[in-house]
């Protein structure tokens, strides 16, 4: 033990007595930080939180980018969506080159020939590696009419004059996997999008009724959601997709499609919003306002909905991959939706049998976005769902 | 505990009752029926059709009758056994169903099993091992399977099963096994086709119940008396084997409950592609040519599955947790 480092005995301190004049709030007194956070809203509150989780930022700016993509399909895209091709059917990906024999060329593709191999009966696609044709950006192309309004055929990238660019090849009318893809998303992104607003609807107001009501109402209510929640949803969307009339047109099935997807999901949501209404209505400053004077419509609008309201997101875009896979297998079933409306689901019709996993497995990349979206919504769902409650 | 059990069945009833309301009313909803969709086709292939023969076949199935009376005739047969007649089968419905009803129950059963043996362990590393890379690891695999549409995954599956193992492709068994007498050759030949639509079911519904139960074991693993456990010097493995996995246990059988509706409504979508023989291709089938009863009863069966599934982990549950018992009522 080191003598030196042992507290100096009492008889050699001296008595200290700070000269500082005394602060009474010196203990209530708060740090910039502390203050910021204290003072900041609860929407402020939920940003910060939902921030730190990383995978959810940036699930979240892919989606929106993607829905964005939405927009202008048509110039993203570099074919149109029914573009045919009779001389490239069931053509393999092309791939993009950047250098040729040793020096940098740009992104090009090689040139293909065709051949029929008539002993396998199938059509041989080869890579001439002699001519090669860079890709255009910003270029002219197929004419679309953006929003149905104006004609344009500028189109981010295509290929060269007299070449093609498939590259993620073409299915058995010849026509582009990746515009398809492009064009598809249109349709499986709004449908979720429309489902979960009918879900919206309908569990806000059956779970704000069973909520607010209570008694017999509520009992009725459960019920029916618990028998809903317990029927399998895929034969009850089948029996559902079934009902709509064939004649329907393809545009009037993509919202009955909307419909039937959202009328089975609002279960969950009719709950938690049930079980927040009860909940937040015991609290303490829903006492205080009424005690204030404030009337039901105020506490509800201004108090209670606010409060539930990012639970009731987070719970919204937890289903959503739910729909978009129902959508995906109603149309795969040619239950749901119909050419020419092109969604993923649609496009996977087509990878339907053996012969295309074996053959041409690349008519199964529409899978792709699929699993993409669904991963990036759950991940938005999880950061979403943590971010809802900023207090714990 | 058995008043208990009378009373879970008891609420089992109306829910059932109501389940069928529903069925019945969606699926005469469609307008239309059988008999029409039967005389167009007769008209399309170019022969006449008698009306006498017709107004017989509408009385003989009694589709004259006013739609309550039907409803009530319905579930009066069902009670009885007779579940209708299929008019596309031209034979009882209970006929149609009856070996499909056992694969079907067969397959969700297996892959409750799948299911649980998969997703305890992977759950429990998850939980214990938080935040490792193990943990992130498990849980992008189980999202990728979770977000991979099934029959996608079941063509695939069976490609390669085709090419590893020489697996017959389509149907739960060898094409020679079909309409055989169950018999041991016919038994491993299910066996061995039946582990593909498992699999392939079974992926959603682990991917889900892993995460549940991560969640429910670092909540428990979080509680006082675990740190006691600890601080008192238990091993961690058997601080983690004798309260908090016990606990989770019986959030795993509660689970049943939400995961049985999704392996049936699975099980349905892999066995059209996978085209095997059980319920849902024919459902499928008989929804679009509208063979009403023969849709109606499969409906009613898978429903009836799901609940009867919900109800035994609802009693197990019971039995495993004294406090569902006190507490009297269901436990969803």
């Amino acid at each position: 033990m080191n003598r030196e480092k042992t507290p100096p005995s009492e008889a050699e301190t001296e008595h200290f007595v700070s000269q500082a004049p005394f602060d009474l709030q010196s203990i209530e007194q708060l740090s910039e930080d502390q203050e910021k956070l204290y003072l900041a809203s609860q929407w402020t509150l939920m940003w910060w939180k939902f921030k730190r989780h990383r995978l959810a930022v940036v699930s979240g700016l892919f989606l929106i980018a993607l829905y964005l993509s939405v927009l202008i399909s048509e110039f993203l895209a570099p074919y149109n969506l029914h573009s045919r091709h009779v001389d490239h059917i069931y053509a393999p990906p092309q791939a993009i080159h950047l250098f040729h024999d040793g020096s940098f060329v740009g992104p090009f593709v090689y040139a293909t020939n065709f051949k029929l191999d008539m002993t396998n009966l199938s059509r041989v696609y080869t890579e001439n590696r002699t001519k090669i044709y860079p890709i255009r950006f910003l270029c002219r192309g197929d004419d679309y009419k953006l929003w149905g309004q104006f004609e344009s055929n500028l189109h981010l990238f295509c290929p060269a004059e007299g070449s093609t660019l498939f590259l993620l090849g073409t299915d058995r009318l010849g026509r582009d996997v990746l515009s398809r893809i492009i064009y598809g998303a249109r349709i499986s992104l709004t449908i979720s999008l429309l489902g979960v607003t009918v879900t919206f609807l309908l569990g806000i107001t059956f779970g704000g009724i069973a909520g607010y009501y209570g008694g017999v109402v509520d009992l009725v209510i459960q019920r029916i959601i618990e028998v809903i929640q317990s029927l399998p949803t895929i034969p009850l969307w089948l029996v559902l997709a079934a009902i709509m009339p064939v004649t329907w047109s393809p545009l009037l099935v993509y919202f009955g499609i909307t419909i039937i997807l959202g009328l089975l999901d609002w279960t969950g949501l009719a709950r938690a919003v049930r079980s927040k209404l009860l909940s937040l209505r015991e609290e303490d400053y829903v006492l205080a306002a009424q005690l204030m004077g404030a009337t039901p419509r105020r506490i509800i609008g201004r108090h209670l909905i606010p409060g539930f309201m990012s639970h009731l997101i987070a719970s919204a875009t937890i289903s959503i991959p739910t729909m978009i896979l129902g959508e995906t297998a109603l149309s795969f079933l040619k239950l749901g939706l119909r050419p020419p409306i092109t969604s993923w689901g649609v496009l996977l019709v087509e990878a339907q049998n053996i012969n295309v996993v074996v053959l041409y497995p690349w008519l199964m990349l529409p899978v792709v976005p699929v699993i993409m979206v669904i991963i990036a919504f759950s991940f938005l769902g999880d950061g979403l769902r943590d971010a809802a409650d900023p207090y714990k | 505990m058995l008043h208990y059990i009378f009373k879970r069945i008891l609420i089992m009833i109306p829910t059932l009752l109501l389940i069928s309301m529903l069925v019945f009313l969606l699926i005469e909803l469609p307008p239309g029926d059988y008999l029409e969709s039967y005389i167009a086709e007769l008209q399309m292939q170019g022969e006449t059709v008698d009306p006498q023969h017709i107004e017989f076949l509408r009385k003989e199935y009694g589709l004259d009758k006013p739609v309550l009376e039907r409803y009530v005739l319905w579930i009066y047969g069902m009670t009885h056994g007779d579940f209708g007649y299929s008019f596309e089968y031209q034979m009882p419905v209970s006929r149609v169903v009856g070996d499909r009803m056992f694969l079907t129950t067969l397959l969700s059963v297996s892959t409750i099993i799948f299911t649980w043996l998969v997703a305890f362990p992977i759950g429990i590393y998850s939980a214990t091992h938080q935040y490792s890379w193990g943990d992130y690891g498990l849980t992008f695999i189980g999202l990728i399977g979770l977000a991979t549409p099934n029959f996608l995954l079941a063509l695939v599956l069976l490609y390669l099963a085709n090419i590893w193992f020489g697996t017959s492709i389509g149907g739960i068994m060898d094409p020679e096994f079909l309409n055989q007498p169950m018999s041991w050759a016919k038994l491993k030949s299910i066996l061995s086709h039946l582990w593909i639509p498992v699999i392939v079911i079974g992926t959603s519904g682990t991917a889900g119940m892993i995460r549940r139960l991560r969640a429910n074991l670092l909540d428990e693993l979080q509680k006082q008396y675990v740190i006691t456990a600890r601080a008192k010097g238990l091993h961690p493995f058997r601080s983690l084997m004798k309260y908090p996995l016990r606990m989770s246990l019986n959030f795993f059988i509660a689970d049943i409950g939400n995961i049985l509706p999704n392996i049936i409504s699975g099980s349905v979508l892999v066995a059209i592609v996978l085209s095997l023989e059980t319920t849902g291709p024919v459902l499928v089938a008989a929804l679009q040519s509208q063979d009403m009863y023969l849709a109606g009863s499969f409906m009613m069966f898978l429903a009836t599955l799901s609940v009867v599934g919900v109800l035994v982990s609802d009693i197990a549950l019971a039995i495993l947790d004294p406090r569902i018992r006190l507490q009297g009522g269901s436990t969803k």
